[in-house]
């Protein structure tokens, strides 16, 4: 058994009097797509923001690929390996999809206290942000502006975007979310794609892909990790029917 | 890009301001005002371009950015008070001490955001102005004469007009050129960037904070120059240019100009300037009949005067 890429123990947040990440213990196997669902409120995307290091933890620690990260900023965290998506879209709305995900290389090539050369024209920002373009299948959309592409293919480019960035694990808020069924199928076919390449932590609110993408699942609650298992035992477990897949049903 | 249009109207633009001194002083026109007035024009368009540098493509609302104005004239003022009138002395005394102020204030102020970075910045500034006026070595309040123009070469005496002109005529298209580059640079993708999402920015990798101080002590500096021409050419020195007014006044510069588009606050100021000695002729109130023309723009041309052109400018987004 190899040890586990991402290692979170004894997590805490809270605002205020709110509880919002309870004593949390979560781990991600290399290469393994571990789901994390809940109801509102939850606590799912405080949990990201966590680990991403968008958030300061009030106790308890994680360990990525080795090394503890509890102290590290947000951007230290992404050149080690972790990139993330927002739950809010969030591309870059006035650049263009190309300079977009050339943002994301140029972040992991080197200081960016460059003044005078053109960025647009930088062909070894260009070239592999194209690349990835094809990759993800926005290859023809390259010169659109971000803010133009549909909602399913800003999605996509914010997962681009985190490729670009030569991740070893990928913290994805809601892929599927704001998506018709139409387009969550190329989403979940999309990730599916990605799977085995890289580690996944997967928050979502969409059983179709949690079960169908999922290696194993944890269910939030109030911020505490109420169960954890594969997609087959999370659907037979009690305690989470009750507590959530039972509103749906 | 720019488009065709904007480039044509631009270069046009620069090769009239050329031209302006021969006309002026040509026996057809002879007013020779007219030198003095473009000349100012030009100056509080490299400080409105320089607040726009930041405010319009970072997103730092600066409200003290007439601060590096005034430290600009202190700069050349104060150095000839202790007649050291060396030109070069004085630069390198306005462009270093212009960063080291921007630096320490940006390194306090880009820890706010928003209504409080819009706050600090004015508070800050407020400061210098009332440790200008409380200087009473330097004239108080009533600021001090400048006896002596900065000496660069023994052929290029800045008491010609026409050499203070095209200095800063030189000054003001070296800026705009740099200021240009810059913005479409690696670094300048950066402070576009964090101003469309900053988190965004950080979650990819980039520690946002630095690339927004340096571009704070650019526009820092680069106003700093505008304060050093000012001066030179005023030959006076006052707090006054540190006062909040005069920020607000870059500000406006720069809306009517339009904000993130670097080169809109040169005509911005040109329209501000010219209005206010206009307006200024008929009647004492003349901001009383410029407030809604202001108010109009900003209702009708979100992108100043330069946005009302054709051609989309790639500027950051909201």
């Amino acid at each position: 058994m190899s040890e586990p890429l991402l290692k979170v123990e004894q997590l805490c947040k809270s605002f205020g009097g709110v509880v919002a990440t309870d004593n949390l213990d979560f781990d991600v196997m290399p290469g393994e797509i571990h789901a994390v669902i809940g109801p509102n409120g939850a606590g799912k995307t405080t949990f990201v923001a966590q680990i991403a290091g968008m958030l300061k933890s009030d106790s308890g620690s994680i360990t990525f690929d080795g090394n503890d990260i509890a102290g590290k900023t947000a951007p230290e965290r992404s050149h080690m390996g972790l990139a993330r998506s927002f739950q809010i879209t969030s591309v870059f709305k006035n650049f263009t999809a190309l300079e977009n995900v050339a943002l994301s290389i140029q972040a992991h090539a080197g200081h960016s206290f460059k003044f005078w050369k053109r960025a647009s024209g930088d062909k070894t920002l260009i070239e592999p942000a194209q690349k990835i373009l094809d990759d993800v299948g926005l290859g023809d959309k390259a010169l659109n502006l971000a803010g133009n592409l549909a909602h399913g293919q800003q999605r996509q480019l914010e997962i681009a975007m985190a490729l670009a960035t030569s991740p070893k694990m990928l913290l994805l808020d809601e892929p599927t979310a704001g998506m018709g069924t139409e387009e969550s199928e190329i989403m979940r076919k999309f990730l599916n794609d990605l799977k085995g390449d890289y580690s996944m932590l997967l928050i979502e609110h969409d059983m179709d892909t949690v079960f169908s993408l999922a290696d194993r699942v944890t269910v939030l609650v109030y911020g505490r990790g109420i169960a954890t298992g594969t997609p087959k035992e999370i659907r037979n477990n009690a305690e989470v029917r009750s507590a959530y897949l039972g509103e749906d049903e | 890009m720019l488009s065709k249009l904007k480039l044509s109207i631009l270069i046009g633009s620069f090769l009239i301001l050329a031209a302006l001194p021969m006309v002026a002083e040509s026996e057809m026109i002879d007013e020779p005002f007219y030198i003095d007035l473009m000349a100012r024009v030009m100056i509080f368009s490299i400080a409105a371009m320089s607040l726009d540098f930041i405010l319009g493509y970072g997103a730092m609302i600066s409200f003290g950015h007439a601060l590096y104005l005034g430290l600009g004239t202190y700069a050349v003022g104060i150095m000839a008070h202790y007649e050291l009138t060396n030109g070069w002395m004085q630069l390198l005394v306005c462009i270093s001490g212009t960063a080291f102020i921007a630096f320490i204030l940006g390194l306090i102020s880009l820890r706010t955001s928003g209504i409080y970075f819009i706050m600090i910045t004015f508070a800050l500034a407020q400061m210098f102005y009332f440790l200008g006026i409380s200087l009473e070595a330097f004239g108080g309040d009533d600021g001090l004469p400048i006896d002596t123009r900065s000496e660069f070469f023994s052929f290029f005496d800045l008491n010609e007009t026409w050499n203070m002109y095209y200095l800063i005529l030189g000054t003001l298209v070296v800026a705009a050129l740099v200021l240009w580059k810059i913005i479409n640079s690696r670094f300048g993708m950066v402070v576009r960037g964090s101003h469309s999402n900053d988190a965004r920015m950080q979650a990819i990798g980039f520690p946002t904070f630095k690339y927004r101080l340096a571009a704070f002590v650019i526009a820092g500096v680069v106003c700093g120059l505008a304060g050093f021409l000012l001066g030179n050419l005023t030959e006076f020195l006052t707090p006054e240019y540190m006062h909040w007014f005069r920020s607000g006044e870059l500000m406006i510069m720069v809306m009517v100009g339009g904000m993130g588009t670097l080169f809109g606050p040169l005509f911005g100021a040109f329209a501000y300037l010219m209005m206010e000695d206009f307006l200024a002729n008929f009647t004492e109130y003349w901001q009383f009949y410029f407030g809604p023309i202001l108010i109009l723009l900003v209702l009708f041309a979100k992108q100043g005067l330069w946005g009302m052109l054709p051609g989309k400018e790639d500027i950051s987004d909201e």
